[in-house]
């Protein structure tokens, strides 16, 4: 287990031409974009953007050593910084200077995603003061003090700017603070300090994360987690070895997470010519490859024991619809002991459906009542992996679970009401084929009167499949035809398989008298009911059945003859065979 | 009338119960063997032989008619005796005197014998287990034991419909609440492996039974009939009297053992629980009855072992506040019930409805029933009505439809579809039948529109 990797590079990095004397190598962390400058730009300028489509090559006169290339977003506008103060644009291009801000600063960051710019400002460099770029407008948010882990004096520049990032986390911007042990101060180990910058513009601390070791850091942030990486030296004599970290994860909103990090895990594709990117990019200049960091979320469900906490865990995580799947139909969970923990589980995933389901209900409506004023553009609610409706537990884990051995059936029949419960609570309409899971099991185990009772409360809400379902049972379970007949009579949809049912069982009148009580005498079928009297042999049964239609067709069209279409010449002659001509009804007689 | 009250005096009588084995006594002069049970026991011990002999003889003799059907009962004219074999070659025999009214009392009876033996079944087992067990003293003991209060318990004399049918009142309860129910259930029996089967009453109407329907018949009669109203009386005192032993020093939850120790504190307490006997795939088996009871709900629990100390902390820790939790749930939906059916005001119209499928019994008509007395709503005469109209249903498959105009204005319908019986009685002095015919077809459709009931 401690072999497998909850991290790893992407299959098919970013290719470009490893930095050397003749190439340098830059990266734009805005458009993800990586430029090998050769020879200045006189052999070429080769772009790799993070798919293929956005990779662009051109030359350009070699005018000096290239500090910083760049381009404009689409690709519209290049940039060239060849001194520390001139930056120049291959098109001819007018510049404005919108606005300005006078402030003594050490360094900055900029976070493209959210166009916010953090400044390090005040001679220790701890005072940070974000700008955020809106609509074409600067806005100056509150400037917030960074912690230090010991105030030097004199007063000097204390805070570097690779200890801070920028990184977006469930939607929300935070500065990341890699706060490094320090022997004066009472720090035993390194510490990634998070504040939350919020939209109001208050910067708040929220969250530290303890590392519980010292050494080199970096930090990356893949699908809403916090990576640290850390690079240590194992033994003197042998190389530095790298490793890579993985810290606890994250789960907002958890609180300030204090917990002890995991096992470093060896990566042999980790060299000490990395450079880290936020939020998940790796390159090795040396090497000439970009890679995204992903994460790898199989090995993670054994990171925490607490099932529920699982869940939350992975249900915020982008690929996590099978693991969640695995993970319930494992069968170190799902056995004896675990009701609570299965309840638990299966109440987190519905929650998930159920925010789902609402939302696309609502977008439904607000579909249907047209593009009105106000909200028109409502957004269709993305679904993600980690919803996880019924149809996937029946195909992943409850059908399979139906059927392992060596499980008690109580046990099996007891999950199966659990996941019908969680559904109710959260007043899913619980899908027919659950339904028949928990009745397959209860009659496989021959428990006829559980399944009575639970029909009887309605527990099993009404179907046809369900109803037909019953109908089969009859054969092992007498009551089962009483009780797929009251589900019919519910449904009051089903009036025609009510009919068939009666007559299938010969009861020629009842199907009369019911179809009469629900209106449908004069569209009935004939030849149905007076085949069915035909077949009992009771030819008192057949005589009445006969002269019901027979007084209906009187009523209908004023003549007691049955019509060509509806077919029943075969008993018309049967009747005159039974009773005799004179005993046909007549039109004149009524 | 006065005339017609004067004769209702005699009403019916329990004269004598017995229970006999022919093949223990086959000699002359040696039947007194035969006599495991007679009640009332101070009958003289040649007038019991003979009655035993009687019987043994109509029995034989109606044999010869029909020897897979014997005999069920002789109607003469000043008793009837029903005859019912539980087990081969034991015989069970009551005589009831008759009612002095022209017309035979027929409601009541024959199913009761059989009660009897399944309630004696319950508790005791088979015959042949006692009898294997400890021989014919050891049975003899346990039927003496049995029956003495058994047959205190019996009231003939209030017997009626609802007592043929030997039917169980559900409790009526949402979607929600019941998965809750079963959730807890199901989390009790995982956590408590030694309980078996686990049920559910609420005012003494089942909500959930994880026993068989057979088991669950007998076991609601017993403890609506005998168990819950011999503990009824410390509930009434109120909480402050010292009859509620248990609430002092507990008060995360009101559960309590209706079986078993009174109050889990005391030393001294027994951990003894009432043994019954459940059918299981292999005959019967043996397990011990734990009642535990908060407020109206009652939840009990069935054991397969000798139950300690221990067990019974462990089980009220763990099942009395989760329960207390349910109850008011539970509790929550009775008032909303109530308020849904509206003020109590008197229907035009009474009626009993039975299903033989779940065995789901609804009457209007009973106010109370407890074991001594049963209140009913309508006149005696009407109540024998319907035991007759029960009767008639009784003898053929079909459904059928009866409907009678009682003596005291009343009418009376009998309706039976499939495999549902219905029992209306309606007060309309002046209504035809047809119109009686159609306030019936009303109360269907509001009564039972959720059910398959053809009219």
């Amino acid at each position: 287990m401690a072999e497998e990797h909850y991290l790893e590079l992407s299959e098919n990095p970013v290719q470009f031409e490893h930095a050397s004397s003749v190439n340098n190598v830059f990266f734009d962390e805005a458009n993800k974009q990586v430029f090998a400058v050769r020879s200045g730009g006189a052999t070429g300028v080769v772009v790799k953007g993070p798919d293929d489509k956005s990779s662009v090559a051109f030359r350009m006169d070699d005018k000096g050593e290239v500090k910083c290339i760049k381009f404009s977003i689409g690709n519209k506008i290049l940039a060239v910084q060849r001194t520390s103060k001139s930056v120049v644009f291959p098109d001819k291009r007018s510049l404005k200077l919108l606005k300005s801000q006078s402030i003594n600063v050490n360094w900055y960051q900029y976070c493209p995603e959210t166009a916010v710019i953090l400044l390090s400002t005040t001679v220790q460099g701890n005072i940070l003061q974000p700008f955020a770029f809106r609509n074409g407008t600067m806005s100056k948010m509150s400037k917030f003090e960074i912690e230090l882990p010991v105030v030097p004096k004199p007063a000097k520049l204390s805070l570097s700017e690779r200890d801070i990032a920028m990184a977006t986390i469930y939607g929300q911007l935070y500065v990341m603070y890699l706060k490094h042990h320090s022997r004066t101060a009472n720090s035993p180990s390194a510490e990634v300090v998070l504040y939350h910058l919020s939209r109001e513009g208050s910067c708040k601390k929220s969250h530290v994360l303890k590392l519980n070791t010292t050494g080199k850091f970096a930090l990356n942030i893949v699908d809403n987690l916090v990576v640290v990486h850390h690079q240590t030296r194992l033994c003197p004599e042998h190389p530095p070895a790298p490793v890579l970290l993985l810290h606890r994860p994250l789960v907002f909103p958890a609180g300030p997470a204090a917990v002890p990090s995991q096992p470093p895990v060896p990566c042999q594709l980790y060299s000490s010519s990395w450079s880290v990117f936020q939020p998940d990019i790796i390159i090795s200049a040396s090497e000439g490859y970009l890679w995204y960091l992903q994460v790898k979320l199989p090995p993670t469900v054994n990171l925490l024991q607490d099932k529920g906490k699982l869940m939350d865990f992975l249900l915020r995580r982008r690929e996590c619809k099978m693991v969640i799947l695995s993970v319930c139909s494992q069968s170190a969970y799902l056995t004896a002991g675990s009701l609570p923990v299965v309840a638990t589980v299966f109440d987190k995933l519905n929650q998930v459906y159920k925010d789902y389901l609402e939302a696309e209900q609502s977008y439904t409506q607000a579909m249907e009542s047209g593009p009105s004023r106000g909200s028109a553009a409502q957004k269709r609610p993305v679904r993600t992996q980690a919803v996880i409706d019924q149809s996937d537990m029946y195909t992943h884990v409850l059908s399979s679970f139906t059927e392992r051995k060596g499980v008690s059936h109580k046990f099996i029949i007891a999950v199966l009401m659990e996941y019908i419960r969680s559904l109710n609570q959260f007043q899913i309409t619980v899908q027919h084929y659950l339904y028949e899971l928990v009745i397959k099991t209860l009659v496989q185990h021959n428990l006829f009167y559980m399944l009575h009772q639970f029909l009887q409360y309605h527990v099993l809400s009404d179907s046809k499949p369900l109803a037909c379902l019953l109908l089969s049972l009859e054969s092992t379970y007498p009551p089962a035809h009483q009780l797929s007949l009251d589900m019919l009579k519910r449904l009051s949809t089903a009036n025609d398989e009510i009919i068939e049912v009666l007559l299938s069982k010969q009861q020629v009148l009842g199907a009369l008298r019911f179809i009469r009580s629900v209106g449908g005498h004069d569209n009935a079928s004939a030849r149905k009911f007076l085949d069915a009297a035909q077949q009992t042999g009771d030819q008192m049964l057949f005589y009445t059945v006969f002269r019901s239609f027979q007084q209906r067709n009187q009523r209908l069209r004023g003549s007691p003859a049955f019509n060509p279409g509806e077919h029943c010449e075969e008993h018309v002659a049967h009747f005159k065979q039974l009773f005799g001509e004179q005993a046909l009804m007549k039109p004149s007689t009524v | 009338m006065a005339s017609g009250m004067q004769e209702k005096q005699y009403t019916p009588s329990l004269l004598s119960f017995f229970i006999y084995n022919p093949t223990f006594g086959p000699r002359e002069g040696e039947e007194e063997k035969k006599i495991l049970f007679y009640h009332p026991s101070d009958v003289e011990k040649n007038e019991k032989i003979r009655n035993v002999g009687l019987c043994e003889a109509i029995v034989q003799f109606t044999r010869t008619f029909c020897p897979t059907k014997p005999a069920k009962s002789l109607h003469t004219q000043k008793n009837r005796q029903f005859f019912f074999e539980p087990e081969e070659n034991f015989w069970m025999v009551m005589v009831v005197r008759n009612p002095m009214i022209e017309k035979p009392n027929k409601d009541g009876k024959p199913p009761t014998v059989e009660y009897q033996e399944e309630e004696m079944l319950l508790f005791n087992g088979t015959f042949s287990r006692a009898m294997q067990a400890g021989g014919v003293e050891l049975l003899m003991q346990k039927l003496e034991k049995f029956f003495y209060r058994y047959l205190q318990t019996l009231h003939l004399q209030s017997c009626d419909l609802l007592d043929v049918f030997g039917g169980i009142s559900f409790f009526p309860l949402d979607k929600m609440t019941y998965l809750k129910i079963q959730s807890f259930v199901n989390r009790v029996e995982e956590s408590l492996s030694l309980i078996k089967y686990t049920a559910f009453l609420y005012n003494d109407q089942l909500i959930w039974s994880g026993l068989e329907q057979d088991d669950m018949r007998i076991l609601y009669k017993y403890l609506t009939t005998s168990l819950f109203p011999r503990h009824s009386e410390p509930e009434l005192a109120g909480r402050d009297s010292p009859m509620r032993p248990e609430v002092a020093g507990n008060l995360l939850h009101y559960g309590r053992f209706l079986t078993g120790p009174t109050n889990l504190k005391d030393p001294e307490a027994k951990f003894r629980f009432p043994k019954i006997f459940v059918s299981a795939e292999d005959g019967y088996e043996e397990l011990h009855l734990i009642v535990y009871k908060v407020h109206s709900l009652v939840c009990f629990l069935i054991a397969s072992v000798e139950l300690t100390r221990e067990f019974c902390e462990q089980l009220d820790s763990l099942v009395g506040p989760q329960l207390t939790l349910l109850a008011s749930d539970i509790c929550e939906q009775f008032t909303i019930n109530r308020r849904i059916s509206g003020p109590e005001k008197e229907p035009h119209f009474k009626f009993i409805y039975f299903n033989h499928m779940n065995l789901a019994e609804k009457s209007t008509i009973h106010m109370r029933k407890t074991a001594s007395v049963c209140l009913t709503s309508v006149h005696p005469d009407l109540m024998k009505i319907l035991g007759d109209i029960n009767c008639d249903f009784a003898r053929v498959d079909e459904d059928e439809e009866i409907i009678v105009k009682a003596m005291t204005d009343y009418w009376v319908v009998g309706k039976k579809s499939d495999q549902r019986e219905l029992y209306v009685i309606l007060n309309q002095k002046n209504a035809n039948l047809i119109e009686v015919n159609e306030e019936v077809k009303r109360l269907c459709a509001t009564q039972f529109n959720n059910i398959f009931f053809l009219d």
